[in-house]
């Protein structure tokens, strides 16, 4: 068995001639076909009351718990809820989660480090250490403590207002995600910094800010956008984590995450609820990863700075 | 020296985490009081502020605080009005259950994930390498508390052979309680198997490069002894970093998968703290669980330095 | 094309009633690449005695050491080789994998070009030396410890009770190499091949470890496969050479012989790359011009015509063959046009002009030898 041990000789001769310009390539269909599903559903969300699709708030009594059927084509949940209209539905929450909290993120966390990769010194040795105790608490157990904290009802018994809870989620996992997008962003940026263009521009004279912007972020965009896209994934998932602990997004507007945390003691009887929810985030995720993926190939991100 | 320095920083870093955490408990709004005995007389609430010194700054709170926590005092936690239970005695017959949790997931990760990464980096391009990279792409987007309800509904309800959930103490039965960790454990291995699987496999290829493996092979040792002995251990320092760094997500999954499974480790009382409105009782489970994670980080960094030997020699 | 054959002079020596130690007939090797199929070594034969040396010198991409690499059968596995390599006189060319690895160590070893790399960072240099020790001859920890410490002691590296527990970044390049060369004699084999042994050392080290190698050659009776890119290196060391230029052994002989007749432009080129101690300080070297040519899609004719400062139109369309200049003699070389033949008289000419108005000017007596370049061989 051969353990193909590196051949320097060999390299240097195939290397020589290799072909340049390679990589560039079209999308492929796997990208299309993620692209496609995330698209289409938050599409399908957002047209939903036009074309058709039940009030996910409406119950019907009489199909509680029960299986896909010709009038509701996914079933309906423990309370009788058209399953589809919820899922469909469900999208806007979650959908505002993931991309927001991510946003959010990025906005902040990215142009900390942004800033502090390109200026270093002083500003560094403030945010970064920062950033490090915040991330010394599982970012999980931050997020709860802080949605959990923010949107406590005052006395047993009152309820949240939604879309402020909605507000807290999207705030909550958008302050956690800042010090690791930051110091994604951190890293490529410094990596770029000492890049010739820039030195060169630093050389030439042009004003600090300018080169920040015009030389280094359009280079560092592509390794934000790659973990940006798993960041999404990761606070969706995260969404219904907390719905679990009865912190996710206030009932009765539906999330995926409070599908499943609402109706998790009917898996034996009627499992399809959880598992076609499960699925649809399963789906999601995966296309949300595969074009990170995607991205990290055509834009030639190192695996390092991830 | 480089222990002392390393010692002073996570005495730092678990300092600013706990003053952190007792912050976030000024932001709630109202009354903490209210918050902790709802239904309770003015008597009875105006015995909660006292015990908890609500009135005191907060400078002088978190003194307080810190004190009883470093004694091993973690408040209570309010049942009602007149019920209440330390805080300390939740934590210790939950985080054994989580540390349990966690254990064996970590176990089971590491188990299937070095053979499958060392293998699919010597086969680099079979099928067998091919099919696992799938498997681990798809295995890394299942969320895991979806997961958790999909196994359940398979192995328990369907298949009927292995508990749903709940918790059975291995005093009672041992065979009962291997049977009711099984799920929970792989449910919350199997993203670790995933991100473990990839980064060895891509850690190998680089490793199988080197000039010191053909050395290796150029001795005439078998290609296991070569793989594992030789060139196993370099990648595994970076298996150990993001193992490290993966604590804060497997802590989160933990949480989660206790609830899904309804095991009575730190997730569920958290989630019960939160379902009881009990404030200072999270917020200690909080600063149990970044200590926690922090010491970990620091064991990590201890036993890199004993890996590694270039960093060994360099830190002395 | 036929195949050039070297064929090994007479007077077989070694021990009494053995033939050859090694025999390479017509070994051919292959990587298959993007681009098509690389011949990285095409065609070459040759045959090794016991306790014997040969030199193999060319430029990188030359095919020198995969040519090693291909006897040794450590090559990877989008590599294909034919031909056939006796051993001892048994054919090894096609072992299975588990064959292979016995014969590696105590029969044939490498000693390998860079010995910052070559070292597992992460193991002790005595784990490293008695593994192979307790593998191939059974030994025992205490035993093969024991060893190891004796290799030590044989390379010349100081201490080697201590040194067996540390690792190799405790060591300076010399000592890994040292260490690297005691791995290879670890299990006594027969036949060592040397890697581009001392490229990546000091030029003082260098020397000391070449001589290192030559005296455990003869104290062992170890036949050696020297390779190298410095006619130098093997001048006083090798008792045979092959110049390989492009996959093929263009020149081969006693080591006597091609420094006093080479006949082969390219084994010309190749000295005249060595700086001489004789040379005045401010001699330029001659770099050979051009670059190894594409192995994938090698020239019709002579693979150096190219840069062959001699070349002529035969020479780009019709591969030389090679050929023994006398009977007897164990002297081969390719070549149409070789050095010192009268068509070739013009070119030398003008090239000798070139080499003397390249020493000019003279350098003031005073700061002889003081030059950066001064001295060094």
């Amino acid at each position: 068995m051969d353990l193909g041990p590196s051949m320097a000789v060999t390299v240097e001769a195939i290397e020589d001639q290799a072909p340049a310009g390679a990589g560039r390539k079209k999308l492929g269909a796997g990208a299309w076909l993620a692209i496609g599903w995330i698209v289409g559903l938050g599409v399908l969300a957002v047209i939903a009351p036009w074309i058709g699709v039940p009030d996910p708030t409406e119950t019907f009594p009489e199909y509680a718990r029960s299986g896909p059927s010709a009038a509701h084509w996914l079933g309906n949940d423990g309370l009788g809820r058209d399953l589809a209209a919820r899922i469909i539905y469900g999208t806007r929450a979650s959908y505002i989660v993931g991309f927001g909290a991510v946003a959010f993120g990025l906005l902040i966390g990215g142009f900390l480090g942004l800033v502090v990769g390109f200026f270093r010194g002083r500003v560094d040795a403030i945010i970064t250490p920062l950033m490090t105790v915040l991330l010394a608490i599982p970012q999980f157990v931050l997020a709860l403590a802080l949605v959990t904290v923010l949107a406590t009802p005052q006395r047993a018994g009152e309820t949240i207002n939604p879309s402020v809870r909605l507000g807290v989620v999207v705030l909550g996992l958008g302050l956690v995600s800042i010090p690791i997008l930051g110091r994604i962003t951190r890293a490529t940026t410094m990596a770029w910094s000492e890049r010739e263009f820039v030195l060169a521009a630093r050389a030439m004279g042009a004003k600090q800010f300018r080169i920040m912007f015009r030389e280094v972020l359009p280079n560092v965009v592509p390794a934000m956008l790659s973990i940006a896209l798993l960041g999404v994934g990761i606070a969706i998932v995260a969404e219904g984590g907390l719905a679990l602990f009865g912190a996710g997004v206030q009932l009765p507007t539906p999330s995926w995450g409070n599908i499943i945390a609402t109706d998790k003691d009917q898996l034996a009887r009627s499992p399809h609820i959880i598992l076609i929810t499960s699925m649809v985030i399963f789906l999601t995720v995966m296309a949300l990863n595969y074009l990170g993926d995607v991205v990290v190939e055509r834009f030639d991100v190192r695996e390092s700075v991830l | 020296m480089g222990i002392a320095k390393k010692l002073g920083q996570l005495l730092a870093t678990v300092l600013l985490v706990t003053l952190f955490s007792a912050f976030l408990l000024t932001l709630l709004p109202g009354d903490l009081a209210d918050i902790i005995v709802p239904f309770g007389t003015d008597a009875q609430r105006e015995q909660v502020r006292e015990d908890l010194q609500l009135d005191a700054p907060f400078p002088v709170q978190y003194a307080r605080w810190l004190g009883d926590f470093v004694r091993g005092d973690l408040g209570d936690f309010y049942n009602g009005p007149t019920s209440r239970r330390p805080v300390a005695e939740t934590v210790k017959e939950a985080l054994p259950k989580s540390l349990e949790l966690m254990l064996w997931a970590q176990v089971i990760a590491l188990v299937i994930a070095i053979p499958l990464g060392v293998m699919t980096a010597y086969k680099n391009g079979s099928k067998l390498d091919r099919f696992s990279g799938i498997a681990g792409f798809a295995m890394l987007a299942f969320p895991a508390f979806a997961l958790g309800f999909v196994l359940q509904y398979f192995f328990g309800v369907r298949l009927g052979w292995l508990p749903t959930g709940g918790f059975v103490p291995a005093s009672v039965s041992v065979s009962g309680h291997v049977k009711s960790m099984i799920l929970p454990a792989i449910t919350l291995a199997v993203a670790q198997i995933a991100i473990y699987m990839r980064l060895l496999r891509s850690d190998m290829i680089q490793t199988l490069q080197q000039d010191f493996i053909l050395m290796a092979k150029a001795k005439g040792l078998s290609s296991r002894t070569v793989l594992f002995r030789h060139a196993l251990r370099p990648s595994s320092l970076t298996l150990l970093t993001v193992a490290g760094l993966n604590i804060g997500t497997l802590i989160g999954g933990a949480l989660v998968i206790e609830v899904v499974y309804n095991i009575p480790g730190m997730g569920l009382q958290m989630a019960k703290a939160i379902g009881g409105r009990q404030p200072i009782a999270f917020q200690s489970m909080v600063a149990i669980i970044a200590i926690f994670y922090v010491l970990v980080n620091f064991a990590v960094d201890l036993l890199y330095t004993v890996l590694d030997p270039r960093i060994r020699n360099a830190s002395n | 094309m036929s195949a050039p054959h070297v064929v090994d002079g007479p007077a077989p020596t070694g021990l009494p009633g053995a033939g050859p130690l090694l025999e390479v007939r017509d070994v051919r090797t292959q990587f298959s690449s993007p681009r098509g199929k690389v011949r990285a070594v095409d065609g070459v034969s040759f045959t090794l005695d016991r306790g014997k040396t040969l030199g193999i010198v060319g430029e990188s991409g030359s095919g020198k050491s995969v040519l090693s690499r291909s006897i040794m059968g450590l090559l990877p596995g989008n590599a294909e080789r034919t031909g056939q390599i006796l051993f001892e006189g048994r054919d090894v060319s096609d072992l299975d994998p588990e064959a292979r690895r016995a014969l590696w160590g105590p029969e044939m070893a490498m000693v390998f070009q860079d010995p910052m790399t070559a070292l597992n960072p992460v193991l002790k240099v005595g784990r490293q030396i008695t593994e192979s020790l307790r593998l191939h001859l059974d030994m025992d920890k205490a035993e093969a410890r024991e060893t190891a410490v004796e290799l030590l002691r044989a390379v010349r590296i100081p201490e080697p009770e201590s040194r067996i527990n540390a690792y190799p970044h405790e060591m300076s390049g010399g000592m890994r190499q040292r260490v690297v060369i005691a791995v290879a004699l670890a299990c006594g084999p027969k036949l060592l091949f040397a890697d581009e042994p001392t490229t990546a050392l000091d030029v003082t080290v260098q020397a000391q470890v070449l001589d290192l190698l030559a005296e455990q050659q003869r104290q062992r009776y170890m036949a050696m496969i020297l390779v190298t890119h410095d006619l130098g290196v093997v001048a006083g060391r090798a008792d045979d050479i092959a110049v390989m230029y492009a996959g093929r052994v263009v020149e081969k002989a006693p080591t006597r012989t091609l420094f006093s007749g080479m006949r082969m432009p390219y084994t010309e080129a190749l000295l005249s790359a060595i700086p001489k101690l004789a040379d005045p300080s401010h001699t330029r070297l001659n770099a050979i011009g051009g670059r190894p040519p594409d192995l994938v899609n090698p020239p019709a004719g002579c693979a150096f015509a190219p840069r062959c400062p001699y070349a002529k139109e035969r020479c780009h369309q019709e591969q030389p063959v090679l050929t023994e200049t006398a009977p007897g003699s164990g002297h081969f070389f390719a070549c149409h046009y070789p050095v010192g033949s009268p068509e070739n008289a013009e070119v030398a000419d003008q090239l000798e002009a070139k080499r003397l108005m390249s020493i000019a000017p003279p350098p003031p007596p005073l700061l002889q030898g003081e030059g950066p370049e001064g001295g060094e061989v």
